[in-house]
């Protein structure tokens, strides 16, 4: 049996809940895009910047030590939340340059033909794809859905002449909310020689993830959406570390340069050009520990509880359609009748309701929903039955008139 | 020194005027002049990639005026109200004084303020008016 979140509890961490917007408090229904943060992270930060500052790997005064070592246990912590080891966690600005550092790298250190992807994915997981491609001379396939989740059968059928040699899709859709079978995805790609890739922002922050479980060669995710600071983080397998060619060039990424040119740092090091970003680091440690303390079954439980009275609440108008199903990870996308997403979000804003309205940067998605636009509400751990009631009543109104 | 409850230097954004006024309302559910003109003399499309709304003005002269104007496209309340309004304000109007015709105007015509957000989809149809307006003038020298 899960033990079920304190929801009140933990709101009393999240000081930015206490805003109000047009006299009511402030539901915040856009976590797919970012979470809030916890008192415990914004001390972290803060603290890290009062006492601990400096630049990591570089000085031998103690002061630079220590802010290495809380850099490299924020590390530690991260990689010990996915079932990774820390040689194997780079951190990078967000998902996005995770997913671009392994586009370019795959496709500049290999030779690689052709690329797989999924009709689901963000943004920032075919765009990447198509700059490398371009440059580097490789074509691009989609797998086709099957109802909200990835076809098996289509991606197997992508892979299985092995032209294709990686295969990047998303643990969840930041519009469908539905898991896809990782693990079942990431041994297809194996077993036809394929490098396989993750997308887990939107899964990181409820799952309980295990990367050797799931047996993926690279998962990506962001630190912002799992009430941290906003950072990404890059599993490698190490071998691929080891294998690929740089991302970024500059300081802290090499072992020696001449005028001549170059030999790399060992793997993460290798990945992580410049200055890093310590303090997010530090941040990100601290949201994990307070994710940990939670417990990731009772963050998944209560993302899936909310999602379903959500969708429920919201089925109540009849005009209301939905793109793909509740779940752990929190999401419910939909319209209502012909009226404008925007108009929803409006409606929604005027009753301090936060969510996200637009194409969610998934644009050949939304083509394939035969939808240019959709209104999304996104749970996370602080939110309430009453904050999904809300959303509902202000869809209601929007109905009535605009309807 | 009083120390400031979370938040408390943002203020709180109190209720303006709400953005579905009567007019917007009447102008999104019988928005005038909507629809094509197959034989136009001058068309442009264009739309907001943030939300989606997508227009498309078609526009007919007569003796150096606007004889004939129609919109057609998918877009929120504000946008097609917007679009309404300006296809009625331009109707009849010379090519010079269409010209004229911006962004205030635009903002008169709706009153409200749409906010940063919003302001996009207000003006998308005066952006895409003019682009039908500029490409007659281009095309007759």
């Amino acid at each position: 049996m899960v033990k079920r979140l304190d929801v009140d509890r933990i709101r009393e961490d999240f000081p930015i809940l206490a805003r109000k917007f047009f006299g009511k408090p402030l539901a915040y229904l856009d976590n797919a895009a970012t979470s809030q943060k916890p008192k415990q992270v914004i001390e972290a930060i803060a603290e890290y910047y009062q006492a601990c500052n400096a630049n990591v790997h570089r000085g031998a005064y103690s002061l630079s030590q220590e802010a290495t070592e809380a850099y490299e246990k924020a590390r530690k912590k991260v990689a010990l939340f996915i079932n990774a080891r820390s040689e194997e966690i780079i951190f990078t600005k967000n998902a996005t340059e995770a997913l671009n550092l392994v586009a370019w790298c795959c496709l500049s250190s290999r030779k690689i033909g052709q690329v797989l992807l999924s009709q689901m994915e963000h943004h920032s997981n075919i765009v990447p794809w198509q700059l490398a491609g371009r440059r580097f001379g490789a074509a691009i396939k989609y797998a086709k859905m099957d109802g909200w989740k990835i076809d098996c059968h289509d991606a197997e059928s992508l892979l299985e002449d092995g032209a294709a040699s990686v295969f990047s899709f998303a643990h969840v859709s930041n519009v469908l909310g539905v898991e896809n079978d990782a693990r079942l995805l990431c041994r297809l790609a194996k077993k036809y020689g394929a490098i396989s890739c993750v997308d887990a922002s939107q899964s990181a922050p409820h799952f309980q993830m295990d990367v050797k479980r799931i047996g993926c060669d690279f998962l990506a995710f962001s630190g912002h959406k799992m009430l941290g600071p906003h950072i990404g983080v890059l599993y490698a397998r190490k071998e691929l570390q080891e294998e690929l060619e740089p991302f970024l060039g500059g300081g802290d990424m090499i072992k020696s340069v001449s005028f001549g040119g170059s030999t790399w740092n060992c793997p993460p090091h290798k990945f992580e050009a410049g200055t890093p970003n310590v303090a997010a680091a530090v941040g990100l440690a601290a949201a994990v520990e307070y994710l940990g303390k939670i417990g990731m079954a009772a963050v998944c439980q209560h993302g899936q509880k909310l999602s379903s009275f959500c969708r429920q609440e919201l089925e109540k108008i009849p005009q209301a359609r939905f793109y793909g199903e509740p779940g752990p990870a929190g999401i419910v996308s939909f319209n209502i009748g012909r009226i404008h997403a925007h108009d929803l979000g409006s409606f929604a804003d005027r009753e301090a309701v936060a969510i996200r309205t637009g194409h969610h940067c998934a644009q050949p998605l939304m083509g394939v929903l035969g939808e240019s636009s959709a209104a999304r509400a996104s749970f996370y751990i602080y939110n309430t039955e009453e904050e999904a009631l809300r959303l509902a009543d202000a869809a209601k109104k929007a109905w009535r008139k605009l309807g | 020194m009083r120390r400031k409850k979370p938040g408390e230097s943002w203020g709180e954004k109190m209720p303006g005027e709400s953005f579905y006024r009567e007019n917007i309302l009447d102008h999104y559910k019988k928005p005038r002049n909507f629809g094509k003109l197959e034989d136009a003399h001058s068309q442009a499309e264009d739309s907001n990639p943030l939300c989606g709304d997508e227009i498309a003005f078609y526009l007919k002269f007569s003796e150096e005026k606007i004889s004939e104007i129609k919109f057609s496209g998918s877009a929120c309340a504000i946008c097609l109200a917007s679009a309404s309004m300006l296809s009625q304000e331009a109707k009849g109007k010379s090519i010079q004084e269409a010209k004229k015709i911006g962004k205030r105007d635009i903002l008169g015509m709706l009153g409200i303020d749409p906010g940063p957000v919003r302001l996009k989809c207000a003006l998308l149809p005066l952006k895409v008016f003019k682009l039908a307006l500029y490409k007659h003038m281009g095309m007759r020298g």
